[in-house]
C-alpha cells in the first residue's frame, strides 16, 4: 500500500527558481543482477535529502552510481538557476571510513595536500597549503587536528575532517555516507548540526545515507525510503515516517516513539 | 664508469674497494635501495606485502620460460611473466570471488610450482639455485645502465603519481569524487613493482627480495608521524642497510642480499623499541 502523498516519480521539469540536481531514471546492474531500477530523485539547492532503508537495499550502491564509480543507466543532471547548463555537477563525497590501519603515518595535512596538489607530499608541501587546510578545517571545527595522524582521530573527528575535505572546493552536490558505527551520539549530533549550518551558508544540495532515524527526522528536509531496488517512498519526514512500509521495515516501536516525540515537540512549542 | 671508479677511489680509498666488482656493486646498491625504500612505503600502506612476495616467486616461472625459449638473459621473460601475473591477480581480484590473500596465494604457489617443474626436468634444478640467493657482486656495467634507467623512471613516476595513488589507496570512492582514475594508478603501481622486483632479482635473490621492499618501510612506520618522515626514514634505512650489508658481506664472505636484509631487520627491532619507549 502506498501512501497517497508519496511521489515515486518526480515531474521531469524543474519548477524551482534555484539550481537543482536531478537523478533521472537510474538503474544499476551488476553481473546481470538488477540492484537498482527506476530511481528518480530531485534535489534543490539548500535541501538535505536523507536516504534510509534496510541493509542491502542499495543505498550505498545509489551513492556510488551518482559518483560515477559504478556504471548506471539513466542520467544525472545539474541545472543552474536559469534551468540551463546540464553539466555534470561537481561532487563532494564523505565516505563512511578510510581504508587505512591506525598505525599509518598519514597526517590530516597529508590527506588534504594529496587531494589538492600534484607536488608529491613525500617531497615537500606547497607554501600556501597549510593556510588553505586550516581554513577548510575551520568550517567543520577541526582546525586543531591538522598535524594529527588520521589513525589517531576519533570517529567523530575523522568525519569532520572528511567533511572539510569534501567542501574544498565547495561542490554542487554533497554526498554523505554516514558511518554505521564508531561515532557516539553526541558526535553524531554535532556532525548534523555542522552540516545544517554549512548547508544554509553555502546553499548546498545534500544527499545523506543515514542510519539514525531520530536525527533524520530532525534535520532532513526530505526523506527517500529505498527498498526493493528502488525509492519506494519519498517526501517530508512526517510523510515518510507514517508510511506503512516504512513502519513495517523499521518496526512499529520506533514509529510510535517518533510520533510521541513529535507530539511532545508540538506541545512544548505551544508552551513556549 | 671510469668517472665512477675514480670517484670511489677518491672517496673510499680502502683496500676492499679496490676491486671493480665492489665498485659496481656499490653503485648497484646506491641505485636499487632508494627505490626499494620509496616503493615499500606504499606497499606496506596498502598491505601488499604478500603480493610483493608472490611477485618474487613468480620470477621462477619467468626464468623457466626463458630457459624453454632459449633466452640468454632471463630478465625479459621474468618481466613478461611478472607483469602477466600482476594483471591476472588484479583481474581476478576485481571479480570479488575470494579474498585477495587467497587469490595471491593461489597464483603465487602455482607460479613457483610451474617454475620448479620446468626447471627440474632431468634433475637440473641446481643450475638455477643461484637465483634463489642472488649475487650482487656479479653485477655488470650494462646491468647498471638498465638499473640507472629504471631508477630515473621510477622516481619520475613516483613524483607524478604519488598523491593520487595515496588518495586512491585510502578510499576509492573519495578518489573518484576528485576525478582520479583509480584503476589506472592501481595498475601502474603494481606494474612498477613487478618491474623493480624483476630487474633486481638476480642480485638480491627470489627468497628475500620482498623483505627488502617491506622491512625498511615497516621500520620507518614505527617512528614516522607523517608521509614525509615516512619516506625519508624508509629510504635512509634502505640505503644505510644496503651499504653496511655490502661491506659486511665482503668481510664475512656471505651472500650480500641476505646480509642487507638482516641489517634492515636490525633496524626494525631498533625502531620498534623506540616506538615502545615513546609510546
Amino acid at each position: 500500500m502506498k501512501h497517497p502523498k508519496c511521489a515515486n516519480s518526480e515531474s521531469k521539469t524543474c519548477a524551482c527558481t534555484l539550481c537543482c540536481t536531478k537523478i533521472n531514471n537510474f538503474g544499476v546492474k551488476r553481473s546481470g543482477i538488477e540492484i537498482l531500477k527506476n530511481v528518480n530523485l530531485h534535489i534543490h539547492c539548500g535541501d538535505l535529502t536523507a536516504i534510509i532503508g534496510p541493509n542491502g537495499a542499495g543505498k550505498s550502491t545509489l551513492l556510488k552510481a551518482v559518483l560515477g564509480e559504478i556504471s548506471h543507466t539513466g542520467e544525472l543532471q545539474f541545472l543552474d538557476a536559469n534551468n540551463k547548463g546540464t553539466t555534470r555537477p561537481s561532487i563532494g563525497y564523505v565516505p563512511q571510513k578510510l581504508d587505512l590501519d591506525s598505525s599509518s603515518p598519514t597526517s590530516v595535512l597529508d590527506l588534504f595536500a594529496a587531494a589538492h596538489t600534484n607536488i608529491p607530499i613525500w617531497f615537500t608541501y606547497p607554501k600556501k597549503i597549510r593556510e588553505r587546510v586550516i581554513e577548510s578545517l575551520t568550517r567543520t571545527h577541526g582546525e586543531h587536528l591538522i598535524n594529527k595522524r588520521l589513525g589517531e582521530l576519533s570517529g567523530g573527528e575523522l568525519q569532520r575532517v572528511l567533511l572539510a575535505l569534501a567542501l574544498d572546493p565547495i561542490p554542487h552536490l554533497l554526498l554523505l555516507d554516514e558511518p554505521v558505527s564508531g561515532i557516539d551520539q553526541k558526535g553524531l549530533e554535532l556532525f548534523y548540526q555542522t552540516v545544517a549550518i554549512l548547508r544554509k551558508s553555502y546553499d548546498l544540495s545534500i544527499i545523506l545515507v543515514s542510519h539514525d532515524l531520530n536525527l533524520v527526522a530532525e534535520y532532513a528536509d526530505r526523506v527517500a525510503f529505498v527498498n526493493n531496488k528502488t525509492i519506494e517512498c519519498c517526501g517530508t519526514p512526517q510523510e515518510v515516517f507514517s508510511n506503512a512500509k516504512v513502519i513495517q521495515t523499521f518496526g512499529l516501536d520506533w514509529s510510535n516513539r517518533f510520533r510521541k516525540d513529535e507530539k511532545d515537540r508540538v506541545a512544548n512549542a505551544f508552551m513556549v | 664508469m671510469h668517472l665512477w671508479y675514480s670517484l670511489v677511489d677518491l672517496v673510499l680509498p680502502f683496500e676492499w674497494m679496490q676491486y671493480a666488482f665492489m665498485k659496481n656493486a656499490l653503485l648497484g646498491v646506491l641505485l636499487v635501495t632508494p627505490i626499494f625504500g620509496l616503493l615499500g612505503t606504499m606497499i606496506v600502506n596498502n598491505k601488499m606485502a604478500f603480493f610483493s612476495d608472490s611477485l618474487g616467486h613468480s620470477a621462477l616461472t619467468g626464468i623457466a620460460i626463458g630457459v624453454i625459449l632459449g633466452i640468454k638473459n632471463p630478465v625479459w621473460s621474468i618481466l613478461f611473466f611478472s607483469v602477466l601475473i600482476t594483471i591476472a591477480i588484479l583481474f581476478v581480484k576485481e571479480a570479488n570471488t575470494a579474498s585477495t590473500d587467497t587469490i595471491i596465494g593461489v597464483f603465487s604457489s602455482t607460479a613457483v610450482a610451474l617454475g620448479i617443474v620446468i626447471l627440474s626436468r632431468n634433475g637440473g634444478f641446481n643450475k638455477y639455485s643461484g637465483y634463489l640467493i642472488g649475487d650482487l657482486l656479479s653485477i655488470s656495467p650494462s646491468d647498471l645502465l638498465t638499473l640507472g634507467i629504471v631508477f630515473v623512471l621510477v622516481i619520475l613516476l613516483w613524483v607524478v603519481m604519488f598523491n593520487k595513488l595515496l588518495l586512491s589507496s585510502m578510499n576509492q570512492s573519495l578518489a573518484r569524487s576528485r576525478g582520479i582514475s583509480v584503476k589506472l594508478y592501481e595498475y601502474l603501481f603494481t606494474i612498477m613493482m613487478a618491474v623493480i622486483v624483476t630487474i633486481s632479482i638476480q642480485w638480491v635473490g627470489i627468497l628475500i627480495i620482498s623483505s627488502l621492499l617491506i622491512i625498511p618501510a615497516a621500520s620507518s612506520r614505527n617512528i614516522a608521524k607523517n608521509m614525509r618522515q615516512y619516506h625519508i626514514y624508509s629510504v635512509l634505512i634502505a640505503v644505510v642497510s644496503g651499504l653496511a650489508g655490502l661491506i659486511l658481506s665482503y668481510f664475512w664472505g656471505t651472500a650480500t642480499g641476505a646480509t642487507i636484509v638482516l641489517i634492515t631487520s636490525g633496524f626494525f627491532a631498533l625502531t620498534f623499541v623506540v616506538k615502545l619507549r615513546l609510546g
